[in-house]
């Protein structure tokens, strides 16, 4: 389920960079030290641990709930297994990695909450992204066309949907706050991957923001 | 069960326990005994190997195969007893996913075997006679500790990687339990930290037939020129069943009659599914000996890795820097994948480095052994994975 929103994701052509790579996957990396340990929850078919791998000479782990998406990245000598994160994160230990990286997969979760909190205990840091339900594109839609938005990102229709937990940017801030999250840093971009100004405020950001990628760590 | 009835070789068997043809022998003198976990030292002993392909200069591309319960070291070559292809020649070879052109495969017959590592068919040297009972009841972890004396004689201080799947696998596990520091890498298939009560039972089974044979002998059968051979076809019969699934007995079989149109009203192999069991039973006695069955079987029983470290099996790989890629079978319902996904908690628990791979396919536990090109595809994978952590070169 988490592998097909990131292989649609994938075919909808999202945005990519010059050395063909999809741009949020890159802004991810970007938030990682080079050399730690991370945990990618939601692996897909692994072009983010390879990434991570390749660049910036990580030493990565993925979870993945698909079996094709498991088995691809074993293939591919990626250090994955086959694993839920609503249920299967409470089997690692307090501290385990330097990062634990939930990328466009927090919206398909049952329980993001307890998903964000295990997150925090298990890496000193957490990396989020997902897609931004307070863009405009979407929410003309439903004020206007009067129906569920669908984007390129997000193709589905509501009964077949994998995303069960949609939320803005503005939503997520909360959950932040909820979960004992601090924000490190904090990235929007828009639908061309081009990031947004940096000092822009935040309405703006959920606004004209079709992604985000959140920096978190433990609070106190 | 007709062709069960043919004279006993036992002889033959005898001489193929103490001198195994196309293997090498290394043999460990009293000076360098093996201390078992049953208490008592087993010296001297010895273990008949294989090797393929080579060792390179730095000693660094060795890969260790572990065989399962009936399995033997002719991996890749011609079985010497049987005259047919080594039990994983469709894993290891040139350009295989073990290939020989890049790794120096090792397998190993396992103690308590029948093929030329010591064992209840070997010859006791204080007695000059076969062991039988007098054997020591051995454990996995004297398995892998024999091994390891093994490497020590051919001066391999760490494995590339060590392989094998049911049994094997156990020993894989044990290894990296007992010598995380010399294993790089390790690839338990369709196993278990614990043998489960239900395996036992299946294995009481089939130890309980072999001694309700009269020909057994309470194991003295070679002195007394028999053989236990009904009772260890009727112990192979039953154990083959749990090898396959459900699934496969239906489309391989189905109720399908064997040779005739009719049911015979009779207790004959009417059925396929029958006479398919009665010849599996009838091949392994011509290749196996029912003292090592039951020692092997005993290993298996008693393995339970948790218990060596209060309960918690995470503590048996605390601080592992070995690569592992766990894989189970969907169909399996001897090592369910249930049981690999106990080690994956257990290894992600303590932190190690692991893969896991569940592979759909209706073929039940033996499809460790079979065509499966998704399994091919993953060991391939996560060897080159390792190789390149590892520094190794490629192939030729």
């Amino acid at each position: 389920m988490l592998s097909r929103l990131k292989r649609d994701l994938t075919m909808a052509e999202a945005a990519r960079a010059p050395g063909g790579a999809r741009v949020d996957l890159l802004l991810v990396a970007d938030m990682v030290v080079p050399g730690s340990k991370v945990l990618d929850i939601g692996a897909g078919d692994g072009e983010l641990l390879r990434i991570l791998g390749e660049q910036r000479g990580v030493d990565g782990r993925g979870i993945e709930l698909s079996r094709e998406g498991v088995n691809e990245c074993v293939a591919k000598g990626l250090a994955v297994i086959q694993g839920d994160a609503d249920t299967d994160l409470a089997d690692y230990p307090d501290d385990a990695f330097d990062y634990v990286i939930l990328s466009q997969t927090l919206q398909a979760t049952r329980r993001p909450r307890v998903v964000l909190e295990h997150m925090l205990r298990i890496g000193r840091n957490a990396v989020v992204s997902f897609p931004n339900f307070g863009h405009w594109k979407i929410r003309l839609q439903l004020a206007f066309g009067g129906h569920m938005p669908r984007t390129d990102n997000l193709p589905y229709s509501w009964w077949d949907s994998p995303n069960i937990h949609f939320c803005t940017i503005k939503d997520f801030v909360v959950l932040c706050d909820v979960a004992g999250a601090k924000m490190d840093r904090a990235v929007a971009f828009n639908a061309w991957g081009t990031p947004l100004r940096f000092n822009a405020p935040w309405w703006f950001w959920n606004l004209f923001g079709e992604q985000a990628v959140f920096l978190l760590s433990r609070r106190g | 069960m007709g062709d069960v009835d043919t004279a006993p070789d036992a002889a033959s068997r005898a001489r193929e326990a103490d001198a195994p043809r196309n293997s090498l022998v290394a043999r460990l003198g009293a000076d360098r005994p093996l201390k078992l976990d049953a208490g008592v030292e087993l010296a001297p002993f010895q273990i008949a190997y294989k090797t393929y392909g080579r060792l390179n200069a730095e000693r660094s591309n060795a890969v260790l195969i572990c065989h399962a319960l009936t399995g033997d070291h002719h991996v890749a070559s011609v079985n010497p007893v049987t005259g047919k292809p080594g039990w994983w020649e469709t894993m290891i070879g040139p350009g295989k996913p073990i290939d020989i052109e890049r790794y120096f495969i090792i397998c190993p017959n396992v103690l308590g075997g029948c093929m030329g590592t010591s064992g209840p068919a070997s010859t006791n040297p204080k007695t000059g006679q076969p062991w039988g009972l007098e054997f020591p009841v051995i454990t996995i972890r004297d398995m892998v500790r024999a091994q390891a004396m093994l490497l020590d004689e051919l001066k391999i201080d760490t494995l590339f990687a060590v392989a094998g799947g049911s049994m094997g696998g156990m020993q894989v596990l044990q290894w990296a339990a007992s010598f995380p520091k010399r294993v790089f890498s390790a690839l338990p298939i369709a196993c278990a930290t614990r043998h489960s009560a239900q395996n036992i039972a299946f294995h009481e089974v089939g130890r309980q037939a072999v001694m309700a044979d009269p020909e057994w002998r309470h194991g003295r059968y070679f002195a007394e020129d028999a053989s236990p051979r009904r009772g260890l076809a009727v112990a192979r019969m039953g154990a083959h069943i749990t090898y396959l699934s459900d699934a496969a007995l239906h489309r391989k079989f189905g109720r399908k009659f064997q040779d005739r149109e009719n049911p015979t009203f009779s207790f004959d192999a009417d059925f396929e599914v029958e006479s398919y069991l009665r010849h599996q039973g009838s091949s392994f006695v011509e290749r196996f000996d029912a003292n090592s069955y039951l020692y092997l079987t005993r290993a298996m029983d008693y393995f339970d890795l948790g218990a060596d470290c209060d309960g918690v099996i995470a503590n048996a790989f605390r601080g592992a820097e070995t690569r592992f890629c766990v894989v189970s079978f969907t169909s399996d319902w001897l090592f369910p994948t249930s049981e690999s996904r106990a080690i994956v908690h257990a290894l992600n628990a303590s932190g190690a480095r692991v893969s896991f791979a569940e592979i759909v396919t209706d073929k039940g536990h033996d499809a460790f052994l079979l065509e499966e090109p998704e399994l091919f595809a993953i060991v391939r994978g996560f060897l080159d994975g390792a190789a390149k952590a590892r520094g190794l070169k490629n192939g030729k």
